[in-house]
């Protein structure tokens, strides 16, 4: 009974960080390529879409606790779920955010010649779609990967910041783009680190153990 | 997901045993093909309501029955009513497991003869047909001519419930059915019920909140006599309208 509600459940997760990674990569290529219909979508078709899921997967996981009092590994995929979904929500709205400045940016002149941002681009949607295989796979080897992208993708915003700040001394002109570009590369590191929360949580369903906040490292250490 | 017709209308239903009110103004639809739960504590009138549902409480002393239930539109207590039809239209599977002290094949062959069956062939296809219905057959086929009293609980319960499935009811109440049974014969039953759906509308009265919530699709919560709350059991047990049913359901009494 429960195992195949909890099949239902995983289905509809996995379509909806399908349909956010599919945003993440629009608003990337809308960027890069000055797509503004693109773009468009990701703000008018998906975003409402990802809203819906968001409270279609609330109520499932709610109803899934009232009727069947999941236990052990049932309970952890259940609350992994609805935490998942919260970050899911999040990474959309990051989407869009994306998709506000590169609107902005695509109908004026390139301010460099962009290297980092797609860099990022390509490490955040690499870790977020790494993130739902190791959900779908309970792959924990390959989660635990996912988190440890995580640090290239700080470092790459870090060399942004200093470029960008760089070329706004030199000319004030740039400002407002480069704040846009600086927007964009914030955004993307903000879903590299809900990425890595994604992943925490699937090594929490599949082990059973919390990796958040280096507990490992401080229970090893005691 | 109301799109099911009701198969038993409950009109303004009051029920007294003696003076005392047992029943007080009950009004329910109960819809086909369905699992209608019916939960509450001790005493609030829930296996009176079901026993009224066929007529079992037709011989209750001092028994009286005010408003009506209507089964696919006619009135089970009207003096045309037929209660011999309205009891094989709507079968009954008790707490305790209680097969004739027969064998097992003569358990679900009865009802038929009851009914005037004499061919053969047509009582074994049936009673095939029935034990499989139960998720019985694999284990009694091959000693139907046994005692049906030397089968565990859980199993005697299925042959109650294929005895009930023999001659071809259209509702089936279930007054706690797992209340003697061990969790893994629970979980048979249960299962077996989900299944059962697809072909019957199906009342069960329990006392575990938590097998209410598990196997169906509406719940209703009565109290002292009352039906407090009737709606779909995910709304029933994750938001319920009444604040009654929020304190019995979050072990505040009961």
């Amino acid at each position: 009974m429960l195992d195949e509600k909890l099949i239902e459940l995983k289905k509809e997760i996995v379509e909806y960080a399908t349909l956010v990674e599919k945003m993440v990569k629009k608003s990337l290529e809308g960027l890069l390529l000055k797509d503004r219909q693109a773009l468009l979508e990701v703000m008018q078709k998906d975003e409402p879409r990802v809203n819906a899921y968001e409270i279609d997967i609330d109520e499932l996981c709610t109803n899934l606790i009232a009727q069947y009092q999941p236990r052990a590994k049932n309970l952890r995929i259940i609350l992994m779920v609805l935490k998942m979904s919260n970050d899911l929500e999040r990474m959309g709205d990051h989407a869009v955010n994306i998709v506000e400045s590169a609107l902005f940016l695509s109908e004026r002149p390139d301010v460099k010649p962009l290297v980092d941002i797609p860099k990022m681009g390509e490490l955040v949607t690499k870790m977020l779609s790494d993130g739902i295989n190791s959900f779908v796979n309970e792959d924990a080897e390959l989660a635990k990967s996912v988190c440890k992208s995580d640090n290239l993708v700080d470092d790459l915003k870090d060399k942004v910041f200093l470029e960008l700040s760089r070329i706004m001394g030199q000319d004030p002109s740039t400002i407002e783009r480069s704040l846009h570009l600086l927007r964009i590369s914030g955004n993307l590191e903000r879903i590299a680190d809900l990425s890595t929360n994604l992943c925490e949580d699937v090594m929490f369903v599949v082990e059973g153990r919390v990796i958040k906040h280096h507990r490992e490292e401080q229970e090893n250490a005691r | 997901m109301d799109i099911n017709p009701a198969r038993i209308s409950v009109e303004n239903l009051n029920f007294y045993y003696g003076n005392k009110q047992a029943l007080k103004n009950i009004n329910l639809n109960i819809f086909e093909k369905k699992v209608t739960a019916i939960i509450g504590p001790s005493g609030c009138g829930k296996s009176t309501f079901i026993r009224l549902l066929n007529r079992m409480n037709d011989l209750v002393p001092g028994g009286r029955v005010e408003g009506s239930i209507l089964l696919d539109g006619s009135d089970i207590n009207a003096p045309e009513a037929d209660v011999v039809d309205i009891r094989r239209r709507v079968g009954m599977v008790f707490q305790k497991p209680n097969p004739f002290a027969k064998s097992i094949s003569q358990n679900i062959s009865y009802g038929l003869e009851l009914e005037g069956s004499r061919k053969k062939d047509f009582i074994e296809r049936k009673i095939e047909e029935s034990l499989k219905k139960a998720a019985l057959w694999e284990e009694v086929k091959d000693r139907l001519d046994e005692s049906a009293l030397g089968l565990s609980g859980g199993q005697q319960q299925r042959l109650c419930i294929a005895r009930c499935l023999a001659v071809e009811p259209e509702v089936i109440l279930f007054d706690e059915p797992c209340a003697s049974l061990d969790p893994i014969s629970t979980k048979k039953i249960e299962e077996l019920i989900l299944e059962l759906k697809k072909d019957y509308t199906i009342i069960i009265v329990t006392h575990n909140m938590q097998q209410a919530a598990r196997v169906s699709d509406y719940t209703a919560f009565m109290y002292l006599g009352e039906l407090v709350e009737f709606g779909h059991t995910e709304k029933v047990f994750t938001v319920p309208k009444e604040k009654r049913t929020e304190e019995y359901l979050s072990g505040k009494f009961g």
